[in-house]
C-alpha cells in the first residue's frame, strides 16, 4: 500500500513526536517510522522509569511519562505510525520523496525529517565468531514461534525481563536452562521470584556463566561452552536465546548520500536541513557547531525545521507566525 | 591536569590527559579512542565497558546497582569490569590503568 503525506519522520522518540506538533500547527501532516514496536525511542526503551530533570516546566518526569504526554499533545494532528519497521531506502520523485520500509510500506512525502537519535534499536549479539551460522535456525534474539521449542533443550542467557519472562514461559513446554553472570537480575521482581520457584521445583535449571563458543552442524547448535570464574564448562543444547538488550545502529541512513560526520548528520542552524534539500535532521542524530544532545534542543530544532517544511509544501503561501495562546486558527487545529 | 593510561583493542598504550570532573569515558572518547558510549554517559547502555588493570581499582567508588545491571548487557565481564561513564576522574586516580573491553 502506498501512502501520501506532507512529511515522513524517521524515528518516534521525543523529538520526532514533538515535530508532529510543530508541523501540525502549520497544517502539515506527518507519518512516523520506527523500528521498535512502540513509540518513545530511547525514553521508552532505555529509561522508561528513570526521571529526567531538564525538561522545561517539569522538575521531574520519567521517560515514559514524557512520551505519554507528547502522544497526548500531538493527538489532534492524527499522525500515522509505522512501527516494527526501518526506513530502508529513499528515492527522489517528482513531488518530493518516496520512502520504502523494511516491511515494504511505501510513503510519498514532500519532506523527510530524520529524528533517529542514535540510530535504530537492534538486538545486541554475543561476540562469538560463528554465531551468524546458527541465527534464525538455532539462535534467536526474539521468540516468534514457541512451538519450535517444544520438548527441546533451550539455553536462555541474560538477566533482564526478556530472559526471565521467556524462561518462565517456555518452562512449561521445554527443557529450559537460564544462564547469567550473577544470581541477581534486573528483571521485574515478580518474574525473578517465579523463576526462582521454578528452579526450586526442578522445572528449570540455573547456571552461572558467560558464553564462550558454539559448535554444531547443519545450522544447528549441539554444544555451548561457557565460563564462570575463569573455569570453562560445556552444555548440550538445541536452541540458544541470548537476551542482552538492544543497541543502536545508524543503519540504512548511512547509505542515503547525506553528508555525515562520524555517524551524525550535518545540518545548518537556521532550518536544520541536511546537505540534501528537503531532508532535515533534528535531535541527537544531527551535528552543528555548539550542538548539545538534549531533548530540549531537539524541540527547538523541530520548530525551526517545520517553518522550512511549510515553504516546501506550500511554496505559494505566506506563513504568518501565530501564537497558540491567542490564535483562533491554531485553537481550531488543536480541537479547542 | 592528571594522566590516565589506556590500552586500546589493538593493545596499544595511550597516555591521556585527564581533567578532574570529567568521566573516564569522556576522557577516552575526547582523545579519539574507539569507545562507543552510545547513550552519551547516562548509564543506559554498556558500550563504554573497560577493565581496570592496576590497584587504583581499590580507590574507585563501589559499583552501584544501576551500573551492575547495565554490565549484565555487556560481554566478557570480569571482576575488574566497569562502565567508564560512571567513573569520575579525581586526583587520586592519577595513573589509573584501563583496557578497553572487546566490542
Amino acid at each position: 500500500m502506498t501512502h501520501k503525506t506532507d512529511v515522513v519522520i524517521i524515528g518516534s522518540g521525543p523529538v520526532g513526536l514533538f515535530a508532529v506538533f510543530e508541523l501540525g500547527l502549520l497544517n502539515l501532516k506527518a507519518h512516523l517510522i520506527d523500528n521498535l514496536d512502540r513509540v518513545g525511542g530511547q525514553c521508552a526503551e532505555l529509561y522508561p522509569e528513570k526521571p529526567i530533570y531538564d525538561i522545561p516546566a517539569y522538575p521531574k518526569i520519567t521517560g515514559q511519562e514524557l512520551t505519554d504526554k507528547l502522544i497526548s499533545q500531538i493527538k489532534p494532528f492524527e499522525p500515522t505510525f509505522h512501527l516494527n519497521q526501518q526506513a530502508d531506502s529513499i528515492e527522489k520523485v517528482d513531488d518530493g520523496w518516496k520512502i520504502v520500509t523494511s516491511e515494504g510500506t511505501t510513503i510519498n512525502a514532500r519532506c523527510i525529517v530524520i529524528a533517529a537519535g542514535a540510530g535504530s534499536f537492534v538486538p545486541r549479539k554475543p561476540p562469538i565468531d560463528n554465531i551468524a551460522e546458527f541465527e534464525g535456525t538455532s539462535v534467536f534474539y526474539a521468540v516468534r514461534n514457541k512451538e519450535l521449542f517444544k520438548n527441546k533443550k533451550i539455553l536462555i542467557v541474560g538477566g533482564g525481563d526478556s530472559a526471565l519472562d521467556w524462561t518462565n514461559d517456555l518452562a512449561t513446554i521445554a527443557d529450559v536452562t537460564l544462564m547469567h553472570r550473577r544470581k541477581e537480575f534486573r528483571a521485574a521482581p515478580d518474574s525473578v521470584n517465579k523463576m526462582l520457584n521454578l528452579e526450586k521445583e526442578g522445572k528449570i535449571k540455573f547456571l552461572h556463566g558467560q558464553l564462550k563458543s558454539l559448535s554444531g552442524n547443519n545450522k544447528m547448535i549441539n554444544e555451548i561452552k561457557y565460563s564462570h570464574e575463569e573455569k570453562e564448562y560445556s552444555i548440550g543444547v538445541d536452541y540458544l536465546l541470548p537476551f542482552f538488550g538492544l543497541k543502536m545502529e545508524l543503519g540504512p541512513i548511512a547509505n542515503w548520500g547525506i553528508n555525515l560526520n562520524e555517524n551524525l548528520i550535518k545540518v545548518d542552524t537556521e532550518k536544520f536541513e541536511t546537505s540534501e534539500p528537503s531532508i532535515f535532521a533534528i535531535g541527537d542524530i544531527n551535528t552543528y557547531p555548539g550542538k548539545l544532545k538534549l531533548i530540549l534542543s531537539g524541540f527547538h530544532e523541530s520548530a525551526l525545521m517545520a517553518q522550512k517544511c511549510f515553504a516546501y509544501c506550500y511554496p505559494d503561501k505566506k506563513n504568518v507566525f501565530r501564537y497558540t495562546t491567542s490564535s483562533k486558527d491554531l485553537h481550531k487545529k488543536l480541537g479547542l | 591536569m592528571g594522566k590516565i593510561k589506556v590500552t586500546d583493542r589493538e593493545g596499544k598504550l595511550h597516555e591521556l590527559e585527564a581533567d578532574v570532573g570529567s568521566t573516564i569515558m569522556e576522557i577516552i572518547r575526547d582523545a579519539g579512542l574507539d569507545i562507543e558510549a552510545a547513550c552519551g554517559g547516562c548509564c543506559a547502555c554498556a558500550t563504554c565497558h573497560v577493565y581496570v588493570t592496576n590497584d587504583k581499582i581499590n580507590e574507585l567508588e563501589p559499583i552501584d546497582d544501576d551500573e551492575e545491571s547495565m554490565l549484565d548487557q555487556a560481554f566478557h565481564v570480569n571482576n575488574n569490569s566497569r562502565l567508564s561513564c560512571q567513573i569520575e576522574y579525581k586526583e587520586n586516580l592519577e595513573n589509573i590503568e584501563l583496557t578497553l573491553a572487546p566490542e
